[in-house]
């Protein structure tokens, strides 16, 4: 038995289960909630206690991607995610706790696409989440507040993991405020009212070092965190998602999924203006269209898209900056840094599961 | 080389079947016991091999904490954090009713996939694994035997040892009472390269090489060495078979040699087909041996692993696969033993003056000088063995005494003997004596090989036999001792203890409990056991060393009890202190022996245990009563409390276990004692099979002056007997010597017990009689071709010609 079995089989049970149980939904956020606690619209985020674990949730994340630049003018994209996944509510210390903690680790630039994986249990410190002050880790890697005063923890993070042929060490700075997704944080993930806790921090400047194959490359550019934690995401006809997170040339920020299933779909997007003020738009007034789909490891996957917000008068199509950001983790998905061209340009990092 | 000549050397075998079969059944039997023995090793150092890749992951290096101790878990989190890709066991044994389980704690999120040991692959699997309850994975047998002992969920894996079971780190945790606390850490192959050094982050720790000969392997070693040497002992009896069947033949052939040589065959060409024949011989044979030897290990083998199971709780297979390594090995054993032993007959044909006498020649004279060189190297390795006895510590030091005392009797035997002849032949008047004593000791050469192995297998049944007899006494008298309770009962759980414990009291003279822990000590995992203060264990328990207030000091709390093996070990003595496990230290007031444990073992007193492991399981109970209240008593508790059968044992079906055990255990060692008694005879029988057919020149001129053949037939048979008897007699005293080396060195090297050596005359007189058996059967064939030998051929000695 191998990590990635391993994993697959945890997030089958707690969180992804296989897609042979596409009933389920994707990788079983689609199942029942069991003893978990259930997001419950008009809870107020408090923060900094929000940033830290909620071990009565099923499934909780913190999720980095940046889009990157070398000093040679190259674009690169990592991605830095740990997930937390509870095998039961609560959490024990010692080597009987229940949670599972998860990291992937991505750097995708155009010709290669660089993924390792983590796991750890939680109760003994091998990974984990402070409050305060603030760091996520599961053995080496770590996302962690590099502890100048600022109004909130997130704001200064230093992130760095690493993996058989990569590494990387940023400094992030957020230029504009925490952003709740939804409802106040309250994200529905269908219309039979699946949802979930959601708040992102669209507005990091980032800046490091990237290693790939032990040669180091000075870079810089944007990052975007999202935060989310639930019991119960998907509906259990749901089997997957297509999520965009943009910055646009504007300064303005994109958030917008589309969960597949098997009629229209379900989908939700929110506009965040430059200065953090957000506009949630509602489903009808996102556009998805896949344009162009790529063979990855033999699945189709859309790697370029159509994507209109006609109220913005956003048309733009989104581009992979390498079609095969083919994460190979005990649960695959596909994740990579893409580029936007139409009625503006920009940046951003497109998510695709159940595929 | 010429087919046509090649032919003519062969045919000598047609008209010898007897011969042909001696020499085929004499390099076949060498060959069978000892690659039967090899096959055993072989099959047990695999399972050995295969125990501790998937339970001990020996085949990555691991961490362990440098005291013996246990290791933080903080630690293993600065490993990990440090980056190194690490992963955390906790391992111990665990009582579930009545059946210990070797629990080995793993992380599956950690533990290296190379390192993965059982798969928990499967969607449900990991969840069922590490989540709700559990699960412990084990092997079949090892399921039958938890049945209804546990509440916890039991998965079958195929390849799994018996007596382990794998269960989550979380669950072992808890079972074990660890505290989160680890046992080890393994160390997966790949590390991320410029990771700051291990010993920097946890100077606590040391690094355990992968490959590490595993634990139990170790433990049994002196018992596959013990077996080896009995291998040994009758590969070297069937080449003395094989060394007197070739030399026979050689010695027949002379003419053919002289004629085919005088044809024109250059001695390169005789020399080059009679090692062709040798070659060919030992490969058919030795294949024949290495067949038996199959069957040998197969039928032995059920044998060994119980034994292993007893003595060390090594877990073997009882079914033998075919592994190249022990047959390849028989052949050529059989190859190199059956070249050896020609050697020195090739050698004379290569030396043979092409025209030289085709006379049949008696085998060379006794020479003086020969006798003393032998006599010599004879008594430097009886030297040596005494030298060793004083200076040697280790295992292996007490097998080299073994052999150097059995070689250098073997080798001082044949110039013993002839000593007596020569001290006989001076004091006897009447002709007749006189001849014999001159004729015995003119055979002494021919013969001596086959006496040398006679005495090695009579001593080594002398000796093996007074060992196995000794610790029999021994171990029945202090099973005797050891087993007062009248009646054992286990509580199925801690609940069920409380009421049985409130219950006793009104249906038992005493209560017993049997509560234990286990720690480490002096960096060994060992059963720390506590003991009420009664007056049973003031009367029965077998102590070795200790004095009358031992039993006060126990009950104090101060004072603890050690087994006979950790005395041994030599880091203790009465009146020191022991620090035992959660660091509190007690005074060493007493040692018992406790024969059949492979570990050291520590008695302390039984608040001392609860007030210092409150965890303890207090589930096992021995009960004093009237022996004929034991089935009442019965009884009453199966229909009280629902106790199933295997909860309750009386004492006397627990003494006809551990004696079964026993007999077990040295059933192995009385087969190949018999199997190596029967080369040694065959040796014999070849012997003087070869003897006899040589003889004829010197028999003829007695015969010639008037002796009847019938009287010659006589005194042959009583030659034959007078040397087995000198050879019976001096092995008595060889084997005592051997068993005191088994007793007083290889036992407590092997072991840790020693045992008192205790004589069984009668045993020896019955192996006296098998051999007196054996020889007269030998004796037999040569004895019934003289009776019918044609007065012609006795004539045709005084011809030119044979």
């Amino acid at each position: 038995m191998n990590a990635r079995t391993i994993l697959f089989t945890i997030l089958a049970a707690a969180l992804f289960p296989p897609i042979a149980v596409v009933a389920q939904g994707f990788a079983g956020l689609g199942s029942k909630a069991e003893g978990f606690a259930v997001p419950q619209r008009g809870t107020k985020l408090e923060f900094p206690r929000d940033h830290g674990p909620h071990p009565n949730f099923r499934i909780e994340w913190w999720y980095i991607t940046a889009n990157l630049q070398a000093a040679d003018g190259r674009q690169l994209g990592a991605q830095w995610t740990l997930f937390r996944s509870a095998l039961a509510p609560g959490e024990r210390q010692g080597w009987s706790s229940p949670q599972v903690w998860i990291g992937h680790a991505a750097v995708t630039t155009e010709s290669r696409h660089y993924v390792a994986e983590r796991l750890a249990r939680g109760g003994i410190g091998q990974a984990g989440a402070n409050i305060e002050p603030f760091e996520a880790w599961i053995n080496d890697w770590q996302m962690k507040s590099s502890g100048t005063a600022t109004q909130d923890e997130l704001d200064n993070l230093d992130l760095s993991a690493n993996g058989p042929e990569f590494a990387y060490k940023l400094t992030l700075q957020a230029k504009g405020p925490l952003v709740l997704q939804g409802d106040h944080g309250y994200s529905v993930k269908s219309s039979a009212g699946q949802a979930s806790y959601y708040y992102s921090q669209p507005f990091y400047e980032a800046a490091g070092t990237v290693t790939l194959d032990g040669v180091s490359h000075e870079v810089t550019g944007k990052a975007w965190l999202d935060r989310e934690w639930s019991s119960q995401p998907l509906a259990s006809d749901q089997t997957g998602w297509d999520w965009f997170s943009l910055h646009l040339a504007s300064g303005e920020k994109v958030m917008a999924f589309h969960l597949r299933d098997k009629g229209l779909g379900y989908t939700s997007a929110n506009w965040i203006g430059a200065d953090g003020r957000t506009w949630p738009l509602r489903s009808d007034e996102v556009l998805f269209e896949p344009v162009r789909t790529a063979d990855v490891g033999g699945k189709a996957i859309p790697v370029e898209w159509r994507l209109r917000i006609p109220k913005r008068g956003l048309d733009i199509r989104t581009k992979a900056l390498n079609d095969q950001a083919w994460m190979k983790t005990s649960t695959p998905y596909w994740e990579g840094p893409i580029t936007l061209e139409g009625s503006t340009s920009g940046r951003g990092y497109l998510e695709m599961t159940g595929y | 080389m010429s087919w046509i000549a090649f032919w003519a050397l062969l045919s000598h075998w047609r008209y010898r079947p007897l011969q042909l079969a001696t020499l085929i059944v004499g390099v076949a039997l060498a060959t069978a016991l000892w690659s039967g023995v090899q096959a055993i090793n072989a099959e047990a150092r695999a399972s050995y091999g295969r125990a501790a890749a998937v339970l001990e992951q020996n085949q990555l290096e691991q961490l362990v904490a440098k005291d013996g101790g246990r290791i933080l878990a903080h630690t293993y989190v600065k490993l990990r954090r440090a980056g190194w890709n690490v992963s955390p066991v906790i391992e111990g044994d665990h009582r579930f009713g009545q059946s210990r389980v070797r629990l080995i704690g793993i992380d599956p999120l950690s533990m290296p996939s190379e390192a993965q040991a059982v798969s928990v692959s499967s969607a449900p699997d990991l969840v069922d694994f590490v989540g709700g309850p559990g699960q412990l994975i084990v092997s079949a047998a090892t399921a039958a035997r938890l049945k209804e002992a546990t509440s916890i969920p039991v998965r079958i894996a195929a390849d799994l040892p018996d007596g382990a079971a794998f269960i989550d780190i979380g669950a072992a945790d808890r079972l074990l009472n660890r505290n989160g606390e680890l046992s080890r850490i393994v160390v997966a192959r790949s590390q991320r390269p410029g990771l700051e050094p291990i010993g920097a982050i946890a100077p606590e720790l040391a690094l355990k090489d992968a490959g590490e000969q595993p634990n139990v392997a170790r433990l049994t070693d002196s018992f596959h060495l013990n077996l080896t040497a009995f291998g040994f002992l009758a590969f070297v009896v069937g080449l003395f078979i094989v060394y007197s069947a070739t030399g026979l033949a050689f010695e027949q052939r002379r003419g053919t040699f002289r004629t085919l040589r005088s044809l024109g065959v250059s001695l390169h060409s005789l020399t080059a087909m009679l090692l062709v024949e040798t070659i060919f011989f030992a490969l058919i044979s030795g294949a024949i041996g290495v067949i038996l030897g199959y069957f040998v290990a197969s039928a032995l083998l059920p044998g060994v692993a119980a034994t292993l199971r007893g003595l060390y709780g090594a877990s073997v297979p009882g079914a033998l696969s075919f592994r190249p390594e022990w047959w390849l090995a028989g052949l050529a054993i059989a190859l190199i033993g059956t070249v050896l032993s020609s050697a020195q007959h090739l050698w004379r044909v290569w030396k043979m003056p092409i025209l030289a006498a085709a006379q049949h020649r008696a085998w060379a004279m006794t020479s003086m000088k020969g006798l003393i060189g032998q006599a010599s190297i004879g008594a430097i390795l009886l030297l040596a063995s005494c030298l060793l006895i004083v200076v040697g510590k280790s295992l292996y030091a007490g097998f080299a005494v073994l052999a150097t005392l059995l070689m250098g009797t073997a080798l001082i035997l044949p110039p013993m003997l002839a000593v007596v002849m020569a001290m006989g032949k001076k004091r006897s008047n009447h002709v007749l004596i006189h001849w014999f004593w001159a004729d015995t000791s003119q055979q002494l050469p021919g013969l001596s090989l086959a006496l040398m192995a006679l005495l090695l297998a009579l001593s080594a049944n002398i000796g093996v036999g007074t060992m196995v007899s000794s610790f029999r006494q021994t171990f029945l008298g202090w099973l005797d001792q050891r087993l007062a309770a009248e009646v054992y009962v286990t509580a199925r759980d801690e609940h069920e203890a409380e009421r049985l414990r409130q219950w006793f009291p009104d249906h038992a003279k005493a209560t017993l409990p049997i509560w234990s822990t286990e720690g480490e000590v002096f960096g060994q995992q060992m059963q720390i056991y506590g003991v009420a203060d009664d007056a049973t264990y003031r009367d029965h328990w077998p102590l070795i060393l200790g004095s009358p207030t031992t039993w006060d000091a126990v009950a104090s709390g101060r004072g603890a009890l050690i087994n006979e093996q950790l005395w041994r070990a030599g880091k203790l003595s009465l009146g020191g202190q022991i620090e035992l496990p959660g660091g509190w230290e007690a005074r060493v007031v007493g040692v018992f022996s406790d024969y059949g444990n492979p570990s050291g073992q520590v008695i302390i007193g039984l608040d001392a245990l609860v007030r210092h492991y409150p965890d303890v399981p207090k589930l096992r109970y021995g009960l004093r009563m009237e022996p004929d209240q034991v089935p009442s008593f019965r009884r009453r508790l199966a229909e009280k409390f629902g106790l199933p059968e295997n909860n309750i044992i009386d004492q006397a079906s627990l003494k006809q276990q551990s004696t079964a055990i026993f007999e077990q255990t040295f059933a192995v060692t009385g087969t190949l004692n018999v199997l190596t008694l029967a080369v040694a005879g065959f040796a014999m029988f070849s012997s003087l099979l070869t003897l006899s057919s040589l003889r004829l020149p010197q028999l003829a001129p007695v015969w010639a002056m008037g002796l009847r053949r019938r009287d010659l037939a006589l005194v042959e048979v009583v030659r034959t007997l007078a040397l087995w008897l000198a050879t019976f007699i001096a092995s008595v005293p060889v084997g005592l010597a051997l068993a005191w080396v088994l007793l007083a060195i290889i036992n407590v090297e092997a072991f840790g017990w020693r045992l008192p050596i205790i004589l069984f005359p009668l045993d020896w007189l019955r192996l006296g009689v098998v051999a007196l058996v054996a020889a007269i059967i030998s004796v037999a064939v040569p004895i019934r071709r003289l009776a019918r030998t044609e007065s012609g051929d006795l004539l045709k000695v005084f011809a030119n010609e044979r």
